[in-house]
C-alpha cells in the first residue's frame, strides 16, 4: 500500500485549520443580524455546505456521462466519491436550515422547492447506494450507477422547477428576492467576510475529503480484483 | 462485397432500412407481451385488483366525503396509478429475466431501442386499461365526473412520463440482488415532478382552474418530462442490457 501522499497531509491540515478560522468568523467575528439575531450565524455554513453539496451533485452527473463513454473505473470511483460526500454535506445543510428555520418560519419543515428538492436528492443518493449494494459484478455496478446519477441530475432540478411553480417562501439572500421570501436579509462587510470565507472553506474541505475517497476507491477496487484472482 | 461506389439510390436504401425494421421489431415485441398477457392475464388482474383494493383503503383512510372528494381526488388517483403501475413495471421485467427471454430477446438482431420501446409501448397498453376501468369505478363509487378530456390527456401524459422511467428502471432493477423491492426505491424519487404535475393538473380540471394559468403549466411540464426522459432512456438503454 502506498502512503499518504505528502500533499494530502498538508491539505487536510490547512482544512482543519480553515474550518476553526470559518467558525470563528461565523459566531464571533461576524455583526450580529438585527432582526433575527445570533440563529442567522448558522447561514454561514448552511449555504458552505450546500454549495458543496450541489458541486458534488454536479461532479457526480458529469462523472456518469463520462464512465459510460470512456469506460474507465476511474471515473466511476469520481462519482462515487462525490455522492457520498454531497449526501453527507446535503444532511447537514437540511439540519442547519432546520434550525435556523425553526425560530425565523416558525417550523422545522415546510415544503418549499429547495426543502423539497434537497430531501428527494438525499432520497436519489440512498437509492443509488441501494442500487450498487444490490450488484455484485463491478462493471455492472458502476454502469448502473452512472445512469442512476444521469436520471437523478435530470430529474433533480425539474423537481425544483415544479415545485417552483407553486409559492416560495425561501429567502434568497445573493441576487433577486422575492416578494413571498421569509427571513432575507442584506449582508453588510464583516458578515460577507465570514460568507466568502466559509464559501472557501467547504470548498478546500471538499476536496479534501474528495481526494480521500478517491484514494479510498481505488485501494478498495484493487482488493476486489484481488479478491477475484483468488477465487478464480 | 463489392468495391464500386454506391449510387444514391442504394445510400438511400440503406439509410431507410433500419427505420422500418425499427418499427417491426418494436411492435414485434409489444405483440408478443400483449399476446402473453392475453392467454395469462396474471399481470392485468393483478394490477386491476390491488388497484381497487387501494381506492377501498383510500376510502378509509381519507374519509371520503364530499368536501374531502374534490381536493383529495387526484392524489388518490395518482398514488393509485404509481402503485398500480410499478406492480405492473416489475412483474414485465421479472417475467423476462427468470425464464431467460432477456437473454433471448437481447440476441435478436435489433436495435435494442426497439426492445425497449416495444417494453414502454406494452407496459403503458397495461397501465391505460388499468385506468380505463379505474377511473370508471371511482367515478361510479364516487359521484364525481372523471371523463373530461382535458383530464384523460393527463392521465395520457403522465402515465408515458411514469412507464418511460420505469421501465428503464426496472430492467435495472431486475438485474440486482434485491430485485422488486429495488423498484419502487429508485423510481419515486426520480418520478417526482412526473406525480407533481400530473396531481395538479388533474386537480386543476376536477375544481375548473383557469386553463392558462393553472393547468396549463403543469402540462407544458409533463411533456418536457416526457420528451427528456425519452431521449435520456433511448441513449442510455444500451449501457443498462449490455454484457
Amino acid at each position: 500500500m502506498e502512503p499518504k501522499p505528502i500533499a494530502l497531509k498538508v491539505l487536510d491540515i490547512i482544512s482543519v485549520i480553515l474550518l476553526g478560522t470559518a467558525t470563528y468568523l461565523a459566531l464571533v467575528f461576524a455583526p450580529t443580524e438585527a432582526v433575527m439575531g445570533q440563529v442567522q450565524r448558522v447561514f454561514y455554513f448552511h449555504v458552505g455546505t450546500a454549495w458543496v453539496g450541489l458541486l458534488g451533485f454536479l461532479l457526480a452527473a458529469a462523472a456518469g456521462i463520462i464512465y459510460l463513454v470512456k469506460k474507465d473505473v476511474k471515473w466511476d470511483i469520481i462519482e462515487v466519491a462525490s455522492v457520498e460526500i454531497s449526501l453527507v454535506f446535503f444532511l447537514i445543510t437540511i439540519m442547519l436550515g432546520s434550525i435556523w428555520a425553526r425560530p425565523v418560519w416558525n417550523t422545522w419543515w415546510t415544503w418549499d422547492p429547495r426543502l423539497t428538492t434537497a430531501a428527494i436528492t438525499e432520497l436519489i443518493y440512498i437509492a443509488y447506494f441501494m442500487l450498487r449494494e444490490g450488484i455484485e459484478d463491478p462493471d455492472r455496478r458502476a454502469r448502473f450507477g452512472a445512469v442512476y446519477t444521469i436520471l437523478g441530475g435530470v430529474s433533480a432540478p425539474i423537481t425544483f422547477m415544479s415545485i417552483r411553480l407553486f409559492r416560495t417562501i425561501h429567502p434568497v439572500v445573493i441576487g433577486s428576492q422575492s416578494a413571498a421570501a421569509q427571513g432575507g436579509f442584506s449582508m453588510t462587510g464583516g458578515m460577507k467576510v465570514a460568507f466568502f470565507f466559509a464559501l472557501f472553506t467547504f470548498t478546500v474541505i471538499f476536496i479534501d475529503l474528495f481526494w480521500h475517497r478517491i484514494r479510498l476507491g481505488t485501494l478498495a477496487a484493487k482488493v476486489e480484483q484481488l479478491k477475484l484472482n483468488i477465487m478464480n | 462485397m463489392n468495391d464500386r461506389p454506391l449510387t444514391i439510390n442504394q445510400t438511400l436504401s440503406i439509410v431507410r432500412r433500419p427505420s422500418p425494421n425499427f418499427l417491426k421489431a418494436t411492435f414485434a415485441v409489444v405483440w408478443k407481451d400483449l399476446a402473453a398477457e392475453f392467454r395469462s392475464r396474471e399481470l392485468f388482474s393483478a394490477m386491476l385488483v390491488f388497484s381497487l383494493l387501494v381506492i377501498l383503503i383510500f376510502n378509509f383512510a381519507l374519509e371520503l366525503d364530499i368536501k374531502t372528494r374534490q381536493s383529495v381526488t387526484s392524489g388518490v388517483l395518482w398514488v393509485t396509478f404509481a402503485f398500480a403501475g410499478t406492480l405492473g413495471l416489475n412483474r414485465s421485467m421479472s417475467v423476462e429475466k427468470d425464464r431467460g427471454c432477456l437473454d433471448g430477446l437481447l440476441l435478436a438482431p435489433v436495435d435494442r431501442a426497439a426492445i425497449y420501446f416495444g417494453k414502454v409501448i406494452s407496459n403503458l397498453v397495461f397501465m391505460l386499461i388499468v385506468e380505463a376501468i379505474v377511473l370508471p369505478v371511482y367515478s361510479f363509487l364516487y359521484n364525481i365526473n372523471l371523463f373530461q378530456p382535458g383530464l384523460l390527456l393527463v392521465v395520457l401524459l403522465g402515465s408515458i412520463g411514469y412507464v418511460t422511467v420505469g421501465t428503464l428502471l426496472a430492467s435495472m432493477a431486475v438485474q440486482t440482488r434485491t430485485r422488486d423491492v429495488l423498484l419502487p426505491i429508485l423510481l419515486f424519487p426520480v418520478a417526482v415532478p412526473v406525480l407533481i404535475a400530473s396531481v395538479k393538473a388533474s386537480g386543476g380540471f376536477l375544481t375548473s382552474a383557469d386553463f392558462a394559468s393553472e393547468i396549463m403549466p403543469w402540462i407544458n411540464l409533463l411533456i418536457v418530462y416526457d420528451v427528456i426522459f425519452t431521449a435520456i432512456a433511448f441513449m442510455v438503454f444500451d449501457y443498462v442490457v449490455e454484457e
